[in-house]
């Protein structure tokens, strides 16, 4: 059985293209779970700066992270020289869903 | 501007044993109110592992029951390992002691620096190279494979998203964009007809922009020299730009510091050169 997926959410702190009351909508729901995070304040700042952060994510055993569209969030990993495992990963589009289903999916029980 | 490669500090919220969970509304804020000065924090609760040895200084604040604020250290040595208690604290008081904590030691923050800058989608990349020839602020580059990659994040001009116009194959994202498909939304099959017959930013000087500055640049020592008309010269050059700028989705200010016809000359012949080279070695 594999451990329940880590889960890292992403502020876009830097130009916020994601929507306030998603981000802060999300950011509650994930405190109100009880369940340790990491959060960071913009992927897209850490990809420029190739931060070592990054690594570590890719290399979870499978991970749920909540920030923009999936394409972005894969080639970003990828321009830092870490790229994602598909398999293992789960990206929840915070620029596409409410604040609600982003939280469920990034809560949800099963195993990804 | 040039982002800070420096990244001083990682903060654990830390809320395991010997720590008071802080009330979710709290643990909420303070958050939030981290993020958004930069600071990338671990919410760790009970049986929570920090993984990765990924920074040099970690900062574990929390409510430690009675005061006990513990003295912390990395078993092999590698990170120094800082503890703050910030029982009844409100999130500026938080993050005064955070900021206190880096010590003034550089690092990026929300609001100085914009992060904008192509990322390739090598799925759709077809590494035909009109990036690299296009763009007159060295971005591009080759790796080791003659791939096409971008080198110099930093050089590439804020909110100027005119690169992925001219890839034919929708490959090139600014994630800060607003629209799609540039902003990384899948692209399909109207996005492609749509790009294909998108601004030709080249034609807009009546052909190939690059050929006609050539021509320009050729002509220019003789014709600016007898001419000396710089109101004039001025003049077209910023006719040509209000019009790339409206129809391209290009700032001004980015056209407006677009180097000399002379400077963009060389540089479209150096850029040219490494683009052939760079595809006849992928060919062989
Ligand atoms: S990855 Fe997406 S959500 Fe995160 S900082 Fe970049 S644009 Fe914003
Ligand atoms: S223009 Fe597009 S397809 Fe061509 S090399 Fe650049 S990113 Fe790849």
């Amino acid at each position: 059985m594999s451990k329940s997926p880590g889960i890292v959410y992403c502020r876009c702190a830097y130009a916020q293209v994601v929507a306030d009351e998603v981000k802060d909508g999300v950011i509650k729901g994930l405190c109100a779970s009880g369940r340790s995070f990491d959060a960071v304040s913009d992927l897209c700042e850490m990809s420029a700066r190739k931060d070592p952060r990054l690594g570590a994510i890719a290399r979870q055993d499978n991970v749920r992270i909540a920030a923009c569209h999936p394409r972005a969030v894969k080639w970003l990993f990828h321009a830092a020289g870490v790229p994602l495992d598909d398999a293992r990963t789960e990206i929840v589009n915070m620029r596409e869903e409410n604040a609600a289903t982003a939280t469920a999916k990034l809560l949800e029980d099963d195993d990804c | 501007m040039t982002a800070s490669q420096a990244y001083p500090l990682r903060v654990v919220l830390y809320e395991g044993e010997g720590a008071l969970p802080l009330d979710q509304g709290t643990r909420s804020v303070v958050l939030a109110a981290l993020l958004d000065k930069g600071y990338a924090t671990t919410v760790a609760g009970k049986g929570a592992i920090v993984r990765d040895n990924d920074v040099e200084r970690l900062l574990v604040i929390g409510s430690f029951t009675a005061g006990n604020t513990p003295g912390l250290k990395d078993a092999e040595g590698k990170i120094e390992i800082l503890t703050r208690d910030i029982t009844g604290m409100d999130e500026v008081r938080v993050l005064e002691t955070v900021e206190s904590a880096r010590n003034g030691r550089a690092m990026n923050q929300p609001g100085s620096w914009k992060p904008w800058f192509p990322v390739i989608d090598y799925d759709r990349c077809t590494n035909c190279m009109q990036c690299l020839s296009f763009c007159l602020f060295d971005v591009y580059g080759v790796d080791s494979d003659d791939k096409i990659q971008v080198q110099n994040n930093d050089n590439c001009k804020t909110n100027c998203p005119a690169c992925s116009r001219v890839c034919p194959e929708v490959a090139i994202m600014f994630p800060k964009y607003s629209g799609g498909p540039i902003n990384g939304e899948p692209v399909n099959n109207s996005d492609l007809e749509r790009e294909k017959m998108k601004v030709d930013i080249s034609s807009l000087l009546g052909g190939d922009i690059y050929s006609r500055l050539r021509e320009r640049s050729e002509g220019a020592k003789s014709r600016f020299s007898k001419e000396r008309d710089s109101d004039k010269a001025l003049g077209e050059r910023k006719k040509c730009l209000t019009k790339l700028a409206a129809q391209g989705d290009i700032p001004m200010e980015v056209l407006a510091s677009l180097p000399s016809p002379e400077e963009i000359a060389i540089k479209v012949e150096e850029a040219g050169r490494k683009a052939k080279e760079a595809l006849a070695k992928s060919k062989h």
